[in-house]
């Protein structure tokens, strides 16, 4: 690498140029791989040492004493406090009836928002009247933090289910259609042509062309709903919830409980992970053409 | 199936600043049934765009296009169209592309594959019907592209430089294949290259293009597709001394052209 350097540059500079110049080139391609495709390279390493460099610190502050525990309790007690909830349950309610609630609610209202969402974000794409008269509202409404609404939820549905599911729901609607409407432009207009050419309806176009060249972008934007929603959780189980993590954390909060604090937010993390790694799953087998032609 | 452009004319409007182009200035062309009409000329002249007017993707700022006495409205069937950049579908196979026209027209699986397999094995794709298309070279999928206008059985098939990036050698069987199904079916074509010794072999009929405003500058009756026909070996023709000077003469009506500049 450093031979590219002027050999008169003393070593230090050689090495420093050396480093600075995987910034101003791609590095030479191994077999199989493409010169140049941004960002190639396998990251599975280097995640799990942050990760473990994460924990090693955090460990390392807690063992000293640098931090006082209710401010940052040290791994070990939030490990014994997940097995603790997990085992006695938090509130008399076991944790994975927590998860299983809360995820029950983000799953319930991320299909709805897809069933309703996908469908009415394509044929928003597709016809400027239904584009006309849905693109206000959703726009409108889209920027608006959730806990700002929150109390009109709980005014006009109560402080059940409805309210909660319905939360969740708004916050993944809007970029599930927003990115369903995008996906409709996707398709090359020759791709279109040639279907129609082939005496395609305009039926057949949607079904056959259009859909499926959207579907890249109808995914990325369920991927990015979802994550909405998660974070939407906590504000939805603020509302008179007995059950859930977002209830949990809370809770635990108001008595100082740091350790089941940080463990909530980590199995709301870990799922949501989970999720996001089955999506990107899921992409791979049914898209794998993304972004190749 | 009879083709009658009249004084068509196209303009695209004026866009971000930039002046309209006038992209076709009163065109008049006849395709009968049975014809081969190849249009030949410098890159943005207008061929392209005439070529979205008679498959019904453009209407005409003015003038007017018959299909047998109907005005074309819009595409159809009876027109298929391959296309300049390959406009093929990278979430179906090879074969599923192919046969894609027809299962658009509703003809069961097994039927369509029986038609779309005999066209891939024309096209030398044979062994490729399961690949994904973008695993397949630029020739390749031009190859896939022009199978699927075939297996679709159109009275006029419409090329857009259907051939540009094949090899030499694929390139004349190509040629060589379509003319044969041309022949065989019947069929009428319009077929775009930037290829003068292409053009010559293949076409009936000659247009020559001029740019801005794009139009029609020259037209010539050929005879030397249906020599081919007539048995006729390929290299023989464009080696014979009629289709050497009419080489020449349709080349340096092309370079008069860019001269212009
Ligand atoms: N959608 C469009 N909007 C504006 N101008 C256009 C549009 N399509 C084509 N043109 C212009 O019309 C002219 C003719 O374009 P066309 O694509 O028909 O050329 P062509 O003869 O097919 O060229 P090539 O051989 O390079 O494919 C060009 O000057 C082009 O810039
Ligand atoms: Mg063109």
């Amino acid at each position: 690498m450093t031979d590219h350097i002027s050999t008169k540059a003393p070593a230090w500079r050689q090495t420093v140029g050396g480093w600075m110049a995987q910034f101003s080139r791609s590095r030479p391609t191994r077999p199989g791989e493409t010169y140049g495709v941004p960002g190639q390279g396998e990251t599975v390493v280097l995640s799990l040492a942050t990760i473990a460099a994460f924990i090693f610190v955090w460990w390392l502050v807690t063992a000293l004493g640098l931090v006082k525990p209710l401010f940052v309790p040290s791994p070990q007690a939030i490990l014994s406090k997940f097995v603790d909830i997990l085992t006695a349950g938090f509130t008399g309610t076991p944790l994975w009836e927590h998860a299983g609630i809360s995820a029950a609610r983000v799953f319930g209202a991320f299909l709805l928002a897809c069933a309703i969402g996908v469908p009415l974000g394509l044929a928003m794409g597709m016809s400027p009247l239904v584009r006309g008269i849905f693109d206000p509202p959703i726009e409108f409404y889209r920027p608006i933090p959730p806990l700002a609404y929150l109390p009109l939820m709980i005014i006009w549905f109560g402080i059940g289910e409805v309210s909660k599911v319905l939360l969740i729901f708004l916050s993944v609607f809007a970029p599930v259609a927003l990115g369903a409407k995008a996906g409709v432009r996707s398709a090359a207009i020759e791709q279109i042509h040639a279907a129609y050419s082939f005496g395609a309806s305009r039926w057949q176009v949607l079904r056959y062309v259009i859909l499926p060249s959207a579907l890249p972008e109808i995914l990325t934007a369920m991927r990015i709903g979802i994550g909405f929603g998660w974070t939407t959780l906590v504000a939805a189980e603020m509302v008179a919830a007995t059950k859930g993590i977002g209830y949990m954390v809370l809770t635990a909060s108001q008595f100082l409980q740091t350790a089941t604090v940080i463990m909530g937010i980590i199995v709301i993390a870990a799922i949501a992970y989970a999720f996001d790694l089955l999506m990107r799953f899921i992409e791979r087998r049914v898209v794998p053409w993304k972004g190749r032609m | 199936m009879a083709l009658e452009i009249s004084q068509a004319s196209v303009e695209f409007p004026a866009a971000n600043g930039r002046p309209p182009v006038e992209a076709l200035r009163r065109v008049d062309l006849t395709i009968e049934p049975g014809d081969f009409t190849v249009a030949l000329g410098a890159s943005g002249c207008g061929k392209s765009t005439l070529l979205n007017l008679i498959a019904g993707f453009l209407a005409p700022s003015s003038g007017d296009i018959r299909l047998d006495g109907a005005a074309v409205e819009g595409p159809s069937a009876d027109r298929s169209v391959v296309f300049q950049k390959h406009a093929l579908l990278p979430w179906l196979n090879v074969i599923d592309n192919v046969a894609f026209g027809l299962k658009l027209q509703g003809t069961p699986k097994e039927q369509r594959y029986e038609v779309a397999e005999k066209f891939i094995g024309l096209l030398g794709l044979a062994g490729f019907e399961k690949s994904p298309v973008y695993s397949l070279s630029g020739g390749m999928q031009q190859r896939v592209g022009i199978a699927r206008a075939l297996t679709c059985d159109p009275k006029l098939l419409l090329m857009d430089e259907p051939l540009g990036a094949l090899d030499a050698l694929t390139r004349e069987r190509a040629q060589e294949l379509i003319l044969r199904i041309w022949k065989d079916t019947g069929k009428s074509v319009f077929f775009i290259t930037h290829s003068v010794e292409e053009a010559l072999f293949m076409g009936t009929r000659l247009i020559v293009m001029s740019p801005r405003p794009g139009r029609i500058a020259h037209t010539f009756d050929l005879p030397f597709s249906q020599r081919f026909c007539d048995g006729e070996p390929a290299r023989q023709i464009k080696a014979s001394s009629d289709f050497v000077s009419l080489r020449e003469e349709v080349l340096a009506i092309i370079f008069a052209d860019e001269e212009e500049e």
